[in-house]
C-alpha cells in the first residue's frame, strides 16, 4: 500500500470517500486518546488526500499470489521514507514500541522469552526488557490467560500469546467468563486491558488441530473485541491500538502471513480497531474478506478486472464489532455482496456478517448475500485436500460472475 | 574414581566443574533456559553396557585423569532439572504417607489455649474486632438466609462454620493485599470495612450496588478494598491471583495476592496450573483452601484420594501447612507467617484450613438430603469456631456476656435496617444493562438498547416498576 493516510478515531478515511455525499462520519469513539491525533500524518504526496492519491493507491496495489511467500512490495515513488519489513517484524516493532512507551505492558506465553516466540514475534524482547516483562510460562493456556487477566485487573497491560490460536480453546473459560465479563459484573470497578494474540487459520499441512479458526467461537463472547491483521502495516497498527485499548482485544494473526513484506512508515501510527480497510474501491460488487483470504480475493480481482468487472474489496479487519458503516456505504453503492472467509460455513464470521448485512441493508441488495467459506470439515493433512478446504481465487471469480449476472 | 566421588569436597568440586562445563548455571530465574552442551570427544575408556553410566563416565573422565570402575550407587547424573542419585532398588513411593500431615492448632476444642502452642500474639483490639466480626458475619448470614427464605432475596450462600477462616485470615493481612475470593469469604470484606448496607445493596442488586445489579447475591466486589469481584466459575480466580501476584512483584510492592477456594475447587485444572505457575514465577501469593468436607453433595472422599490438599503443595514445589480452620488464632498465625514468607521470599504458600460447612451449599440446596442432621448439628455446636474463640477472648478479660448481647442486638438492628433500605432502593437504570460491556458502548449495543426501550414503551405493564428507564 503506497499511499498511507493515517487516521485517528472517528475520522473517515479518504480512501472510502467515493460517494462523499452519502458518507456520514462514524460516531467518534473514545477508546483512543485524543492527543494521539497529533501523530497522524499523511504520507501520500497528495496533500488534499483526495481522489488523486486514491488512483495512485489503486495502481500500486500489490496482488500477492497464494499469500504464503513473501514478495517484494511494489514501492511507490511517493514514499521515500519508511522501512521495509516482514509482518512478524511489524508485530514485533509495534509491541516493542508499546513496551517502550508504557512500562506496564508485558508479554506472557509459551516460549516467548529467550526463544523469541514460535513465530518470532517476541524476538529480542526478553533481552531488552528482562525475563519478568517477557514471561515464559508453563504449558497451561487457561492458567496464563487467567494470570494475564489477574495482572490486568491489578494494573498491568499484558499481551498474552497463544502459540497457536487453537490452543486458546483451552483458555476459553478464562476468556469468556472472566476476561469478557469482569468489567461488567464488577460494575466497572475493574478493567481488563489485555491483548490476546496468536496465529490461526489454515496453514501448510499443520493438521486439523493446528488449523483452527477461533474467531468463529469467540465472536459471541460479550465484552471482547476481535481484530484480524493482514498486512505489515495494519499488523503493527492494530497491535498498538489493541495494547492501548481499555477493552480486552483478541488479535488474530495468520500462520501463512508472517513473512509478508511491505514498506511501512517510520513515523508512529495506529490503526483504528473498529474500522474496516478499503483495499480496492469499485462499483460492481462488494467483496468482504479478512486475513489471508484478502490475498485470494485480490488475486481473483486481477482476473475479474481483466474480465471487465470492477469489484470493491474491503478487508473488514474488525471482526467484533463489524464496521457496518464502511460496509454499509459499500453495499449502498454496489448492491451486491460476496463474503470470502476462511471460517467454516456454520457459525463463522461470514454467517454473522451475512445476517448483519441482511438485517441492516436488505433494501439495498439486488441479489442475496453470497458467502464463500471453508467446508464444515476438520482440515485434512493431505496438501491437496487442504487446498480445497480453503476458498480459492477461481471460486471467487465464479461467484462474482454469478452475482453480477 | 570412586575415591574421588566419596570425598565430599572433591566430589562437589568435580560436580561443580561438571556443571560448569555442561553450561549449567546456578538455579536462578534466568537459568531456566538450560542447554546441555555435552562434550563431543570422549577419550578412550572401557565401555560400560549401561549408556547412562557410559555417559557419566565419559564426562567425569574428561575432567579427571584417573579412571576406574565404580558401582552404580555412588554415581549421580545431571538430567535436565538437576542431579538425581541412582538406586538399585525398585521402589515405588507410597501413594500416601503413613501418618497424615498434622494439623496446626492453638486452642483446644473448648477454646483453651494449648500449653505448648506457638502463635502470633494478637492485641485486645484485634482480638475483639476479630470476634465481633465473626459474630457479625454469622448474624448477617442468618438474616440474609432468612430473607431469601421469605422470598425477599433471590439467592444466598452462607459461610456458617467458616467464620474463623474468613475473619482471622483477613485480620492477618494488610489492606494492600489483593483478595481473589471464591464466594464463601464475605468476612474478608467485612473485616476491611464493607458495611452491612453495602452487602445488602449487592444482594438486592439496587442502584447503590457497586456491581450495578449485574451479579447474583454474594458476588461482591470492591476495588477500593482490594477485593476482586467474585466470579462464579470455580477456581478461575487462582490463576488470576497468580497474575496479580506477578504484577505486585513487578511493581515491587510490599503486598501479596491471596486467593480462597474449597476442597472441590482443588480438583479443577486451574488449581494445579496456578500452583505450578506460582512456583515457577516465584509469585507472592497465598493459596488458602477451605477444606470444609463438602462440594455441594460430594464429600472429600469422592473429590480426591490424596491426604487432603496440603500434600499437593509439595508436588508443585510450594511450602504448605495444614491448620485447624475453626481455630481463629491458628488461622491468624498461619496466614500471618505465610504472608511474611510470600512477600519476603517471593514464594507462593499453600494453607489448607480444615473446617466444616455447617450450612447448605446455598439456598438452592438442602444438605440433609446427603448428610445426617446430627453431623451438621455436632459441628455447629461442639466445634463452633465462635464459641472456641470467645472462650479465649473472655479468658483474657476482653469480652463479656453483656458485650455479646449488646453486639448482637446492635447487629440485628443494623441488618434489618440495611435490608429495609436496600429493598426500597430502586434498581439501577436500564442503560446499565448495556454499559461497561466495553469502555464505550459500540453501535450494536446502542441499537439494542433502543430496541429494548421501544419494547418497554409499548408494553409498560410487563416491565418492572422499580427499574428506572
Amino acid at each position: 500500500m503506497a499511499a498511507r493516510i493515517h487516521v485517528g478515531a472517528g475520522a473517515a478515511t479518504a480512501l472510502s470517500t467515493f460517494n462523499s455525499k452519502k458518507l456520514v462520519a462514524p460516531p467518534s469513539r473514545t477508546n483512543l486518546p485524543a492527543r494521539s491525533s497529533k501523530r497522524y500524518i499523511v504520507a501520500a504526496a497528495g496533500s488534499d488526500g483526495s481522489k488523486k492519491s486514491l488512483l495512485r493507491v489503486r495502481h500500486s496495489q500489490k496482488l500477492i499470489a497464494n499469500a504464503a511467500v513473501a514478495t517484494k512490495a511494489e514501492t511507490s515513488a511517493t514514499t521515500g521514507t519508511g522501512h521495509e519489513l516482514l509482518l512478524f517484524e511489524a508485530l514485533q516493532e509495534g509491541l516493542e514500541e508499546e513496551m517502550d512507551r508504557d512500562p506496564h505492558v508485558c508479554v506472557m506465553g509459551e516460549d516467548v522469552g529467550h526463544y523469541g516466540g514460535s513465530y518470532k514475534v517476541t524476538k529480542g524482547l526478553a533481552d531488552k526488557f528482562g525475563d519478568l516483562r517477557v514471561l515464559d510460562t508453563p504449558i497451561c493456556e487457561n492458567a496464563f490467560t487467567g494470570m494475564g487477566i489477574g495482572a490486568a485487573m491489578t494494573g498491568l497491560r499484558p499481551v498474552i500469546e497463544g502459540m497457536n490460536m487453537g490452543f486458546l480453546l483451552l483458555a476459553f473459560n478464562q476468556i469468556s467468563n472472566n476476561c469478557g465479563m469482569l468489567h461488567y459484573t464488577s460494575g466497572g470497578q475493574f478493567t481488563i486491558p489485555v491483548v490476546i494474540r496468536g496465529p490461526g487459520g489454515v496453514g501448510r499441512q499443520l493438521g486439523a488441530e493446528h488449523s483452527q479458526r477461533l474467531e468463529s467461537y469467540f465472536q459471541s463472547i460479550p465484552g471482547i473485541q476481535m481484530v484480524a491483521c493482514s498486512t505489515p502495516y495494519n499488523a503493527k497498527g492494530l497491535m498498538k491500538a489493541a495494547i492501548r485499548s481499555e477493552n480486552p482485544v483478541i488479535l488474530f494473526e495468520h500462520v501463512l502471513l508472517y513473512n509478508l513484506k511491505e514498506k511501512i512508515p517510520d513515523e508512529e501510527y495506529i490503526c483504528n480497531l473498529e474500522e474496516a480497510e478499503m483495499v480496492r474501491p469499485g462499483e460492481h460488487i462488494t467483496i468482504l474478506t479478512y486475513s489471508r483470504m484478502r490475498y485470494h480475493v485480490m488475486q481473483a480481482a486481477k482476473t475479474l478486472v481483466n474480465k471487465g468487472y470492477d469489484p470493491e474489496v474491503i478487508d473488514i479487519r474488525s471482526l467484533k464489532p463489524f464496521d457496518l458503516h464502511t460496509i454499509g456505504n459499500s453495499v449502498k453503492k454496489t448492491h451486491r455482496v460476496l463474503i470470502v472467509e476462511e471460517c467454516m460455513r456454520t457459525g463463522g464470521i461470514g454467517a454473522s456478517l451475512t445476517a448483519a448485512i441482511n438485517e441492516n441493508f436488505h433494501d439495498y441488495l439486488d441479489a442475496p448475500v453470497m458467502c464463500l467459506s471453508s467446508q464444515d470439515v476438520p482440515t485434512p493433512y493431505a496438501g491437496t485436500l487442504e487446498e480445497w478446504t480453503v476458498v480459492q481465487p477461481a471460486q471467487i471469480v465464479t461467484a462474482v460472475e454469478q452475482l453480477c449476472q | 574414581m570412586a575415591q574421588h566421588l566419596k570425598s565430599s569436597s572433591s566430589r562437589s568440586t568435580l560436580l561443580n566443574v561438571l556443571r560448569h562445563n555442561l553450561g549449567l548455571g546456578s538455579p536462578s530465574h534466568a537459568s531456566r533456559h538450560l542447554r546441555h552442551n555435552l562434550p563431543h570427544n570422549p577419550p578412550s575408556t572401557r565401555v560400560s553396557p549401561n549408556p547412562l553410566t557410559r555417559l557419566c563416565n565419559t564426562m567425569v573422565d574428561t575432567l579427571s585423569s584417573t579412571s576406574s570402575h565404580e558401582d552404580a550407587n555412588s554415581q549421580v547424573m545431571d538430567f535436565p532439572g538437576g542431579k538425581v542419585a541412582f538406586t538399585p532398588e525398585i521402589h515405588f513411593i507410597s501413594e500416601s504417607n503413613e501418618q497424615r500431615v498434622p494439623c496446626y492448632r492453638v486452642l483446644d476444642d473448648n477454646g483453651q489455649q494449648l500449653t505448648d502452642s506457638r502463635f502470633v500474639p494478637v492485641s485486645e483490639e484485634v482480638a475483639v474486632k476479630m470476634y465481633s466480626d465473626m459474630v457479625t458475619l454469622q448474624m448477617m448470614d442468618n438474616i440474609f438466609y432468612e430473607a431469601q427464605r421469605q422470598g425477599r432475596l433471590s439467592f444466598y450462600a452462607t459461610a456458617f462454620g467458616e467464620e474463623a477462616i474468613n475473619i482471622a485470615s483477613a485480620a492477618a493481612l494488610s489492606p494492600q493485599d489483593v483478595i481473589f475470593p471464591q464466594y464463601r469469604e464475605p468476612g474478608v470484606l467485612l473485616w476491611r470495612g464493607f458495611t452491612l448496607q453495602e452487602f445488602a445493596n449487592q444482594c438486592f442488586g439496587n442502584k447503590s450496588d457497586y456491581g450495578k445489579g449485574r451479579q447474583m447475591p454474594v458476588h461482591y466486589g470492591s476495588n477500593k478494598l482490594n477485593y476482586f469481584t467474585v466470579s462464579a466459575t470455580i477456581a478461575t480466580q487462582l490463576p488470576n491471583a497468580v497474575g496479580a501476584a506477578y504484577s505486585l512483584k513487578m511493581d515491587g510492592k510490599e503486598a501479596c495476592a491471596v486467593t480462597f477456594f474449597g476442597d472441590g475447587g482443588s480438583s479443577e485444572g486451574d488449581f494445579h496450573a496456578a500452583l505450578n505457575f506460582a512456583a515457577v514465577m516465584e509469585a507472592p501469593v497465598l493459596f488458602i483452601c477451605r477444606n470444609n468436607g463438602w462440594a455441594i453433595s460430594t464429600p472429600t472422599s469422592d473429590q480426591f484420594r490424596s491426604d487432603g490438599v496440603v500434600v499437593k503443595g509439595r508436588a508443585y514445589g510450594i511450602r504448605s501447612i495444614r491448620v485447624d480452620g475453626n481455630d481463629a488464632l491458628a488461622m491468624y498465625s498461619a496466614v500471618h507467617e505465610g504472608r511474611e514468607m510470600a512477600i519476603r521470599e517471593h514464594r507462593p504458600i499453600l494453607i489448607e484450613a480444615l473446617t466444616y460447612r455447617v450450612g447448605h451449599h446455598s439456598t438452592s440446596d438442602d444438605s440433609t438430603r446427603y448428610r445426617s442432621a446430627d453431623e451438621i448439628e455436632w459441628w455447629n455446636k461442639a466445634r463452633n469456631p465462635l464459641s472456641r474463640f470467645r472462650t479465649w477472648v473472655e479468658s483474657n478479660g476482653w469480652w463479656s456476656d453483656e458485650a455479646e448481647s449488646d453486639l448482637r442486638s446492635r447487629i440485628k438492628k443494623e441488618m434489618l435496617e440495611a435490608i429495609r433500605v436496600a429493598e426500597k432502593t430502586e434498581k439501577p437504570n436500564l442503560n446499565h444493562m448495556f454499559s461497561d460491556v466495553y469502555d464505550v458502548p459500540p453501535l450494536n449495543l446502542r441499537e439494542q438498547e433502543l430496541l429494548v426501550r421501544k419494547c418497554v414503551k409499548s408494553h409498560p405493564q410487563d416491565y418492572p416498576s422499580d427499574v428506572p428507564l
